[in-house]
């Protein structure tokens, strides 16, 4: 027991001595939750929108006008000819071109239906069809108000028959910021990238240098060399984990809904899982360059990708949607959001925990005995 | 001068050659994580998950249910018959919205009465949810119509729509995200491995104490630059080919604008992105925190900060300032432009200038630094 507290106690000191490195482990998530935090932001807050009028009128302006006010569009253009439009699509200044016709004002007087072109930069896929239905929601209106100004005006009756209307509420985040959701996500990436990278160094980093023969000839068992070097990286990990866990409360403001104490008990999970992948590489590479690229390209990359972080699991394959049931970082985040957005619990969290505890406990055992068997 | 560049650059040729795993995992795990990523990232919100609480059971509800799960966007999991139901299906995340139908529905709908579908919509995935809002909004406007239109059949009347919206969209008709995406996960994938390797192939040398040796030889650090760095360009420039022939045969993703160009501008980006590994280099006396350093600079940035996959201009002014320290963000620009839009050099000259700006620096501040310590 004592020869283990000790080494733990080294190999602590040796970290705390590595000035830039602390530096590096410490400092770094703070900016970085803060600063991706602000940026993960898949809002659709503006968009910028170009007009070519062909008709110029009163009432093509007023038209116009309705979707400056609906305060969604920022008309940065009006282009003046076909070929102005090409060009702001080609160079992707615009999300959308509105094209009014030159009959505008003429058809709506005679009380026939005008069609109204718009033109999409649709390479974002995903912003365009967001953007078409800001568009359909004001051009209704628009057409709405224009029949019932012929219904007041007029007296005349419209035939009305019954319909649905639909009401939307959104739970748990209603306002739809897809801050809330990429925040703990990225907390979870953070959390990560440090333990892995960490531990995936750790030891062929000894062998690089030579230090792992003087350790091997220490009276030190191969548990208790592992042990001495899972400790250390298990406090640093929860330490990180606290400081993001401040941050993203205190200053992104969003509340913890679930039980903290389960959070930290997850991500203890979480970490252990981790040092056991970063101790499986170490042990697999030679040197420390392959060490590093086979963490980012075999492991940080997928759980990256293939966790949901960013992109839904729901709309992946099928073939990949089972690859993810491999990711432990799915898992993290499962918990991450049910504890933080839903406030969620562990009577329905207790598989996702379950399988973390699982994955952590057997890759850490696989690795340990991979290590002692390359020792001896 | 030559001679020696040459030979420093043999040397390295030589020592990446004896690595067969690093060779090997350099080139091959870019083309099966494009594989796996190209499939499993996309936006494209379909077969939503919806329970039923139906407490009219009626025609029209059939009829409604029908022809939402008709469409490839819902699928229907369950039926439920109480408000309780609700909540557990939507924490536990097992549909991701819940429609409910009340019971005076038909009886309001055969009076000509508006009557309110009510749906609950799971938004912890901010983007996702939107894009259902939508989507229920629509089928519902739909269906309404649909129930006008009968009536106006039967009755014999007119009804009067003012405007018709023609959305087109170009470059992307179907408004698929993947291709979006593919040239934001190409230029990550370069990045990291050629950040990643330059950093590390000298910090090593450093590490090992062999740069002692280097310093005493009458090489300039200006030729142990170049020397070390014209392989990984050759291997990164390689890479570069690989993941877009790979883009191509998997993704369909056609070169639309000049190949020249293309190259051209990889050309570019891998010297910015070089410059960036020099500069880390020059900083980190150990792998480990030049690792530390390349994930902070490289892996996050370029997922988060390049525009990739979350839209810069939705990122608050301070944070799109800061995007410009990933190179990613202006490679993607060009990528983009040329793979997607085929446009030519007038649509993204800028973007070329910018990383050769940004690689000046960086190469610059790694020259300042490289003295100091030398002096040191």
């Amino acid at each position: 027991m004592k020869t283990i507290y000790e080494f733990i106690i080294k190999e602590l000191l040796q970290l705390k001595r590595d000035k830039k490195m602390m530096a590096v482990i410490f400092i770094a998530p703070i900016l970085q939750l803060i600063l991706l935090g602000y940026a993960a932001n898949m809002d659709v807050e503006i968009i910028h929108t170009a007009i070519f009028d062909q008709d110029k009128t009163e009432t093509s302006r007023e038209f116009i006008r309705s979707f400056e006010k609906s305060g969604y569009f920022s008309i940065d253009y009006y282009a003046e000819s076909y070929d102005e439009v090409t060009e702001l699509i080609d160079k992707a200044k615009t999300i959308v071109t509105i094209v009014i016709p030159k009959d505008f004002e003429k058809k709506l007087n005679k009380r026939e239906t005008v069609s109204i072109q718009t033109l999409f930069e649709g390479s974002d896929g995903n912003k365009s069809s967001i953007a078409l239905g800001y568009i359909q929601a004001v051009t209704n209106r628009y057409s709405q108000n224009i029949v019932s100004d012929i219904k007041d005006k007029y007296g005349m009756k419209l035939p009305i028959a019954g319909s649905l209307v639909p009401e939307v509420r959104v739970w748990y985040n209603p306002e739809m910021k897809t801050r809330n959701y990429m925040v703990p996500g990225i907390m979870g990436l953070i959390l990560m990238i440090t333990t892995l990278s960490l531990m995936s160094m750790a030891v062929v980093r000894e062998r690089e240098i030579g230090t792992l023969e003087q350790l091997i000839v220490t009276p030190l068992k191969s548990y208790q060399l592992i042990l001495g070097k899972l400790v250390p990286f298990t406090i640093v990990g929860f330490v990180v984990m606290l400081i993001v866990m401040v941050i993203m409360t205190q200053w992104f403001g969003i509340i913890i809904r679930g039980s903290r104490l389960f959070l930290l008990f997850a991500s203890l999970l979480f970490v252990l899982s981790n040092l056991g992948w970063g101790l499986l590489i170490s042990t697999i590479s030679k040197t420390q360059n392959q060490a590093m690229m086979i963490s980012v390209f075999a492991v940080m990359m997928p759980m990256i990708y293939l966790s949901g972080f960013a992109f839904p699991i729901d709309n992946m394959p099928q073939i990949v949607q089972y690859i993810t049931y491999l990711i432990p970082l799915r898992y993290f985040i499962t918990i991450l959001h049910g504890i933080v957005l839903k406030g969620t619990g562990f009577s329905s969290l207790w598989p996702e925990a379950l399988i973390l505890f699982v994955m952590g406990v057997g890759i850490l055992t696989l690795s340990a005995l991979r290590f002692s068997k390359k020792i001896e | 001068m030559f001679h020696r560049i040459l030979a420093i650059t043999k040397k390295e040729f030589k020592q990446l050659k004896r690595d067969k795993r690093m060779l090997f995992i350099v080139f091959f795990f870019p083309v099966v994580l494009l594989a796996i990523f190209g499939y499993a990232i996309n936006f494209d919100v379909k077969h939503i998950k919806i329970a039923v609480y139906d407490q009219d059971k009626s025609e029209y509800t059939r009829e409604y249910i029908n022809g939402l799960i008709s469409s490839e966007y819902f699928e229907l999991v369950t039926y439920i018959d109480s408000d309780a139901e609700i909540k557990k299906l939507l924490d536990e995340k097992i549909v991701q919205a819940v429609v409910v139908f009340p019971n005076d529905l038909s009886k309001k709908l055969n009076d000509k009465e508006d009557v309110k579908v009510q749906y609950l919509v799971d938004g912890v995935e901010g983007n996702t949810a939107n894009v259902i809002v939508n989507y229920v909004n629509a089928a519902t406007i739909n269906y309404s119509l649909k129930l006008t239109k009968e009536y106006l059949a039967v009755t014999g009347k007119q009804s009067y729509i003012p405007i018709n919206l023609e959305p087109r969209f170009w470059f992307n008709p179907e408004l698929e995200s993947t291709k979006f995406l593919i040239p934001g996960l190409m230029g990550m994938i370069l990045i990291i491995t050629a950040v990643v390797s330059v950093s590390l192939s000298i910090v090593r040398e450093k590490e090992r104490g062999t740069i002692e040796q280097i310093n005493v030889s009458p090489l300039s650090s200006f030729e142990l630059i170049i020397g070390k760095t014209a392989p990984h360009i050759v291997i990164s420039f390689l890479n570069a080919a690989i993941v877009l022939l790979a883009g191509y045969v998997l993704f369909g993703v056609v070169i639309k604008g000049s190949i020249l160009l293309l190259l051209l501008s990889t050309f570019i980006f891998l010297f910015a992105v070089l410059g960036l590994g020099i500069f880390i280099s020059s900083v980190a006396d150990s792998q480990q925190v030049a690792f530390q350093a390349a994930n902070i600079t490289a892996l996050l940035p370029s997922l988060i900060l390049s525009g990739f996959i979350f839209p810069i201009e939705s990122m608050p002014t301070i944070i799109q300032w800061v995007t410009n320290i990933t190179p990613a963000k202006f490679y993607v620009v060009t990528l983009r432009a040329i793979l997607l839009r085929g446009v030519g050099l007038s649509a993204f000259w800028e973007q070329l200038i910018y990383m050769m700006i940004f690689g000046i620096i960086f190469i610059v501040l790694a020259t300042v630094v490289d003295r100091k310590a030398k002096a040191a």
